[in-house]
């Protein structure tokens, strides 16, 4: 709420008016940037004014520093000396200065951070966040428990906006042409713009943005088109939900979306839906209610999941059983369950699998045994006849109005398919009908399916706007190139998948002096230069029907969404329409698949580096999108991982290179999007393989007949895990849910752990806390979250494709994954890894420099100033926890970086291991906390970074010296073991073995 | 050389007499020996050859003198180590070379206080092989570290910090074991060649040279009470010496045997590495021995009995590592330990299987070739075979260090290492390092210990026993 003034009319100080005035030089230095700064101070040097206030011996003020009420001018007027000592000397100094709050703003306390609710929109899709604050930088985003509709928990992309806030490759300036313009130039521009275009109604504007959810913006836009009822808004995004629109138009004749309710569920059927993967509208609930529903205590009531899915997800991993198949054999399953299920007989062509029957045969009792309790959930990526069948059968189940929920559709603009529009524009374009196009933060250039031809089309339009983050590849085409804003940057709306509203707050000022596209939009049709700041409240102000608005909003801010915002369940068709009946056979060659990748999203995270390093939950291949294929196929074409291969598809073509699945259906390859951009920036050029190349408007989530070719060149892939088998080691102890309720203990029966007090040195004694944490296995899905938490929390350097090929990746947290079984149908279990934080480290006792040590708490703790660096504490390792900076790793020099960084943790230097902390700092704060109220820290009082973001409320810390906490009572369940407890470390992370719950008729 | 008494080469000498063959070829007087050995340095003009063979090898050492730059410059990520191989060729390195060490003073002390009158002509060099052998093995444990300016926070020092060194760690021990080794080995070292200082002090005619020797032999005059004390002196270093053998690699071996770290954690560790340190110390001797009593004529006092003596304790020695082997083996599939019997196929049939199958090869197999008579009396064969036996002891400690570390425990943290060429290039420049000094010390320093070599002479003998009676 304090940031509520952050983005107001700039705190230029009201200083007197004199010759020269600080005021307009700040005004004239407020617009330049970069190399322009020096020319607009050069171009201010000439004037006489400036050059008395530079050889003045005191600045005009200088008198002010007694009077106490001025001080504070004077302290701007001194910085404003040092930044300009550039124009006398020439050496490169710091343009900062270091002075103190002289009047501290309100709660702002320097070293303790503050939390603020906002929300981040991804596609339509809002989540809820609370980020933490450093004086006004926004380091750390965290998972809003609050949040109905995220329950707290957070995914790979929200967890890394951050860094993509601080992008230093960001756009830095608006141009035209290649030149810097200032902000009033632009509006000047749309000034003319706008006058030109109310002559004729706006009949020549486009405006193309994406998928928005945000009802303030789409209210706007609705103003807009009023202002200009010629003018057309079109709406594209690459991964959408075109299909499943399609699927609810056929079943129920409008466009609904489906809402799942995990909690009271107990059969879950996904066809290629990847619930548990970051990205998909809802993940963060329904992936804490599908972990508490998979609770092996829960004995009979345990939910049990099955699997139909082509490409391998971290969610078909969780599957109890699963079959792989084509993508286009999805649909052909979801007809033969309709019949099986006895709804409609769908099936009558083709050879179906014997396998696959079974299956189906299997699966259709179980889920006739539990109606009302099951869940069917179809892919975005399958087919509109798919996504129909599942309606009919989640109908036909009882499931509609228990566990499945059909609300209205949170995108503002889903009515027309997103490939349609885009479509349309594109031929408006051809036919010269548009004048102007606006993009607003969208790059149709590298997310268009291929067959459409944007470029050419755009290349007809007069005037090209593009509104965004990155001088990207659509931007490059564009005349104006106009700095766009960060969601972190600017206020605004927008829902949860359930339809609950959530508003973005802004953390900081625009870094580089963006706008965000409701200012322009604001702009353009009322000529206001608005803030998106009052936009946001005039539109809730007109909806806002109670009394005090002041304090709704208020409190909204606070909690970061709007109380029963949700959607109302919309009432459908109790017996939806059934998908015209067709003979699916089965088409051979090879069929390609495009997915959303599972750190890049469509594209749009491509210059992320905690992204591109993060390991695909199933392959662990980083910084690259690696051609996934089954084992067999591999065999078959005689293609080993990391081949590359020319992909062919209708006379389009793409290199990539391979990475042999275990799980992925044969005679199919994966390809996800989002890799091969041109022009990202730094990180993300030029790296992967770009699937848009292949993509065309009528296959946009597979395509047949595509042909594969060697071309002989061997491509490296960066993968942090080498090898995905556990070797008969007993690592992921894992039973069925009927062994589990014969032996509780069953983890315990597969190693012997040495009895306790083995050691040669005197035990530790915790008279305080004692701290430890506990990893369930079970609700664990491998998004990868805590990963990508722990680097934003503890300052992690990212150290590219070539140093994680040479096995220096710096992830203090991994999420192991291991298959277990054949290549053709592999069990999966995820294991995140942090330090283990042993009582008997091996690591202790080999440092000679006692560079790592025990602490009075339990923790192993790391002292990286005493650390010479012998590695010999690595070596000893039994968990390969430990990270070696063996290069210089951190960014020491990019001023954007340095302010994303938690100040609580050292940047470390090359030359000196670290490891997780249990994110010692956050300790740290809760003791101050608890000391300075003279109490103790109280359970759930320290969340560690990975345990906050976790969408599944998989780890959990705590005190072991409390009987109460939450840690100890996992740990006292029999589920609970010790990673390689029988080296007698003693680790106090342990893990709660994983347990099935397969239906004991497929399980023979 | 006017005295040349080459009646009989020693090769004949020692195929009539075997193993009696005398230590001295006959021929020799008191003042043939001081000659021959005074003319090697102080008269005998700078060959083509010398000058070659040091600018060869200083060009590899300026090779390692980049490569540290660039090291520190960049860090120890130019190499090829990582998470889980956390060290490379450093410490082979530097185990390598401190075994090699070993047979110096095992020569020099052990064989001096158990009263092996062969020892005599090549003590000498062999310890100064010593001396440069841990010169180059003490570079690797500070270049090795991830932040050298500070390696020396591992010695107890006071300080400001209040802070010791963490007694606990093996590589603390190392620190320790290491730098007696290498004080001892000096102090032994020079204190051996006072007499010898002295004589070229006196011999030398370059004014130069004789006021340097003269510093150096720091005013020996060899009067009776010069001699009684450095004989006092000369056998209590022995004495300091000779544990040393045992201790120094076993301390070593230590850095491996006290981690937990399957193929490492083996109590075999320190009887198999002090022997394989000795094995790769003989072996060296003979790779220097050889070429030396060639190229400078001195095959009548390095003869064929100490060829044969030095490739029998190769012979001895190489057995009981090959024993270690076995053991290694056999534990790994008696212990029952899921984790030791894997490093042992891993070993034998992973990613890295050839460097244990060389090891086995040029450690065990090819030196079979020494229970030949034939073989040990021919040099050439000799030296080839002690090449071999370097090569298969710098592979033992690369097997043991990458092979163990890089498939440990958890499946998801094996990796692969790869040396890079700055691996290669700091590896061959140590051995530039090391033969620029050998060729620097043959040079200018008596490679012969020229008062011990005259107690071989019958002449001496008599004169004792007259001094007896």
């Amino acid at each position: 709420m304090d940031n509520a003034q952050k983005t107001g009319n700039g705190d230029v100080c009201p200083s007197k008016k004199g010759k020269l005035e600080l005021a307009e030089v700040r005004e004239k230095l407020s617009e330049a940037r970069g190399p322009r700064y020096w020319r607009t101070l050069d171009e201010l040097a000439q004037t006489p004014e400036f050059e008395e206030m530079l050889h003045r011996e005191f600045p005009r003020h200088a008198s002010e520093w007694t009077d106490t009420s001025s001080r504070r001018d004077f302290m701007k007027i001194m910085g404003a000396s040092l930044a300009l000592a550039g124009l006398s000397a020439c050496t490169k100094q710091p343009l900062e200065a270091i002075v103190p709050y002289v009047k501290q703003p309100n709660n702002m306390v320097p070293g303790k951070p503050l939390f603020y609710a906002t929300a981040m929109p991804l596609g339509a899709y809002g989540t809820g966040l609370l980020v933490e604050s450093h004086e006004g930088r926004p380091t750390k985003i965290e998972g809003n428990p609050q949040h109905p509709s995220s329950l707290g928990g957070t995914d790979v992309f929200t967890q890394a906006s951050v860094l993509g806030m601080y992008d230093p490759d960001r756009m830095q300036a608006n141009s035209y042409i290649g030149e810097t313009r200032s902000w009033p130039d632009v509006l000047n521009t749309l000034r003319g713009v706008a006058r030109a275009a109310k002559t004729n109604g706006g009949a020549g504007i486009r405006v193309l943005s994406g998928a928005t959810s945000s009802p303030s913006f789409a209210a706007q836009m609705q103003d807009f088109l009023k202002v200009y009822p010629g003018a057309k808004w079109y709406q594209w995004e690459a991964v959408n939900r075109d299909t499943l629109y399609a699927g609810m138009q056929i079943a129920f004749g409008q466009t609904v979306e489906p809402v799942y309710d995990f909690s009271k569920a107990r059969i879950v059927l996904s066809l290629d839906g990847d619930f548990l993967s970051s990205g998909f509208p809802g993940f963060h609930k329904y992936a804490r209610q599908f972990a508490q529903r998979r609770r092996p205590e829960l004995k009979e009531e345990m939910l049990r999941f099955y699997a139909v899915e082509s490409s391998p997800t971290n969610t078909s991993a969780k599957a109890d059983h699963r079959i792989h198949v084509k993508a286009s054999e999805v649909e052909g399953f979801a007809r033969a369950l309709t019949s099986e299920l006895g709804i409609v007989q769908h099936w009558y062509g083709g050879e179906f699998h014997p396998e696959h029957k079974r299956f189906a045969s299997a699966l259709a009792k179980d889920l006739l045994k539990h109606k009302g309790e099951v869940i069917v959930i179809a892919g975005d990526a399958q087919t509109p006849a798919t996504h129909a069948l599942v309606a009919s059968i989640n109908a036909a189940l009882g499931a509609v109005g228990k566990t499945v929920n059909y609300i209205e559709p949170i995108d503002a603009n889903a009515g027309v398919p997103k490939v349609e529009q885009l479509k349309q524009l594109v031929a408006e374009m051809k036919s010269d009908k548009v004048e102007m196009l606006l993009l607003l933060d969208v790059n149709p250039l590298y997310d268009a399916p291929s067959d459409v031809d944007f470029l050419g089309a755009m290349n007809r339009v007069p005037l090209r706007i593009n509104l965004g983050l990155y001088n990207d590849e659509t931007a490059k085409y564009c005349h104006w190139q106009l700095n766009g804003t960060h969601y972190l940057e600017q206020w605004g709306d927008t829902r949860s998948f359930d339809g609950t509203v959530s508003f973005i707050q802004p953390l900081i000022a625009p870094l580089y002096n963006g706008h965000s596209a409701s200012e322009l939009i604001e702009f353009l049709t009322n000529q206001d230069e608005a803030t998106s700041y009052a936009l946001t409240q005039r539109y809730w102000k007109t909806k806002y029907s109670g009394s005090d608005f002041g304090a709704w909003w208020n409190r909204s801010l606070h909690d970061g969404f709007v109380m029963n915002s949700a959607a109302p369940v919309k009432t459908v068709s109790a017996s939806p329409a059934q998908p015209p009946l067709q003979k699916m056979d089965t088409p051979g060659g090879i069929e390609i698949i495009f997915r959303r990748d599972a750190t890049t999203y469509d594209g749009r995270f491509a210059n992320n580096g905690w992204l591109q390093e993060t390991p695909k939950p199933m392959t662990q291949v980083c910084w690259d999108n690696p051609l996934l294929m089954s084992v067999n196929t591999g065999k078959k074409l005689g293609i080993k991982t990391e081949d590359e291969v020319l992909v062919q598809l209708n006379g389009r073509q793409v290199k990539a290179a391979v990475w042999l699945t275990p799980g992925h259906p044969d005679d199919a390859v994966t390809l996800t999007l989002g890799y091969g951009r041109e022009q990202a920036g730094r990180v993300g050029t030029g790296i992967g393989f770009n699937a848009y190349k292949l993509r065309t408007s009528d296959a946009m989530t597979f395509a047949g007949g595509v042909k594969l070719t060697k071309t002989g060149v061997h491509f490296g892939l960066a993968s942090p895990q080498g090898h995905q088998s556990m070797e008969g080691r007993a690592i992921v102890r894992a039973a069925t849910l009927e062994e589990f309720i014969k032996t509780p203990g069953f983890a315990h029966e597969m190693v012997e752990a040495p009895a306790e007090g083995l050691t040669m040195y005197k035990p530790y004694e915790y008279k305080d806390h004692k701290w430890g944490m506990a990893i369930d296995l079970n609700s664990c899905i491998g998004c990868k979250t805590c990963t990508v938490a722990c680097q934003s929390e503890n300052n992690i350097a990212v150290v590219g494709k070539e140093q994680v090929k040479r096995g220096r990746h710096m992830n203090w947290l991994r999420v192991d994954n291991y298959h277990e079984g054949t290549p053709d149908n592999p069990n999966t279990y995820f294991q995140p890894v942090p330090c283990q934080q042993c009582e008997n480290a091996p690591c202790e006792i080999v440092c000679p420099v006692g560079a790592t040590a025990h602490s009075s708490e339990g923790l192993n703790d790391m002292v990286y100033n005493r650390c010479v660096g012998t590695r010999y504490c690595s070596n000893n390792c039994p968990y390969k926890v430990r990270r070696f900076n063996f290069l210089l790793f951190s960014d020491f020099d990019t001023p954007q970086l340095k302010l994303q960084r938690n100040p609580d943790v050292s940047v470390r230097s090359r030359g000196v291991m670290e490891k997780c902390t249990y994110c010692v700092q956050r300790i740290t704060h809760a003791r101050i906390n608890a000391e300075e109220q003279n109490r103790k820290v109280r359970d759930g009082e320290v969340l560690t970074a990975c345990q906050q973001a976790c969408p599944a409320d998989a780890i959990v810390f705590g005190d072991l010296n409390d009987p109460e906490s939450r840690v100890s009572k996992l740990k006292s369940m029999q589920r609970n073991y010790g990673l390689l407890e029988d080296l007698n470390t003693r680790p106090r992370t342990t893990y709660m073995a994983a347990v099935r719950n397969p239906n004991p008729e497929l399980e023979s | 050389m006017e005295h040349a008494p080459e009646t009989k080469s020693s090769e004949t000498m020692e195929r009539l007499l075997p193993g009696q063959s005398p230590v001295l070829l006959p021929g020799h007087t008191l003042e043939t020996i001081t000659d021959k050995i005074v003319s090697i340095v102080l008269r005998r003009p700078v060959t083509l050859g010398w000058v070659g063979g040091f600018a060869f090898f200083f060009g590899l050492l300026n090779l390692m003198l980049l490569a540290m730059a660039w090291l520190f410059i960049r860090g120890t990520g130019i190499w090829g180590i990582n998470v889980p191989v956390g060290w490379g060729f450093a410490i082979v390195n530097f185990v390598w070379w401190v075994g090699i060490g070993h047979a110096g003073t095992l020569i020099s002390a052990i064989l001096l206080l158990v009263k092996q009158g062969w020892r005599n002509s090549i003590n000498r060099f062999a310890e100064a092989m010593t001396l440069f052998a841990v010169a180059c093995a003490g570079v690797f444990p500070l270049i090795h570290t991830g932040r050298p300016w500070l390696a020396y926070w591992l010695f107890p020092y006071p300080n400001t910090m209040g802070v010791w060194p963490q007694f606990r760690s093996p590589l603390l021990w190392d620190v320790f074991a290491v730098s007696t080794y290498a004080t001892i080995s000096a102090l032994f070292w020079f204190v051996g060649l006072l007499p010898d200082l002295a004589t070229f002090r006196d011999a030398a005619t370059n004014p130069v040279a004789k006021r340097i020797y003269g510093l150096l032999a720091m005013g020996w005059r060899g009067s009776a009470r010069h001699w009684k004390r450095y004989e006092s002196a000369y056998v209590l270093l022995a004495g300091l010496a000779a544990p040393l053998v045992l201790s120094v690699h076993t301390v070593v071996s230590f850095d491996f045997a006290i981690s937990i770290i399957p193929g490492w954690h083996t109590t075999v560790f320190p009887p198999y590495f002090v022997a394989g340190a000795i094995y790769s110390g003989f072996a060296m001797v003979l790779v220097l021995a050889i070429p030396i009593r060639h190229f400078y004529g001195v095959q009548d006092m390095m003869t064929m009995r100490h060829l044969d003596n030095a490739a029998k304790v190769m012979l001895g020695t190489g057995l009981i590592v090959a024993y270690g082997y076995s053991m290694e083996a056999f534990y790994a599939y008696y212990s029952g330990s899921l984790y030791e019997w894997f490093v042992l196929k891993n070993r034998m049939m992973g990613p890295l299987a050839w460097s244990y199958w060389c090891l086995i090869i040029f450690n065990v197999l090819i030196p079979q070739v020494l229970w030949i008579r034939k073989v040990r009396l021919y040099p050439p064969a000799l030296f080839c075979t002690s090449v071999v036996i370097l090569f298969g002891m710098w592979l033992e400690r690369f097997v043991i260090v990458v092979t163990s570390l890089h498939r440990d425990f958890l499946p998801s943290s094996w990796g692969m290492y790869v040396a890079t060429k700055w691996d290669y290039m700091t590896y061959l420049g140590t051995l530039g390092l090391f033969f620029c000094a050998m060729f620097l010390f043959i040079r200018l320093m008596p490679m012969i210990t020229i008062f011990e070599m005259r107690l071989l002479v019958p002449q001496s003998k008599l004169s004792e026993e007259a001094a007896h009676d």
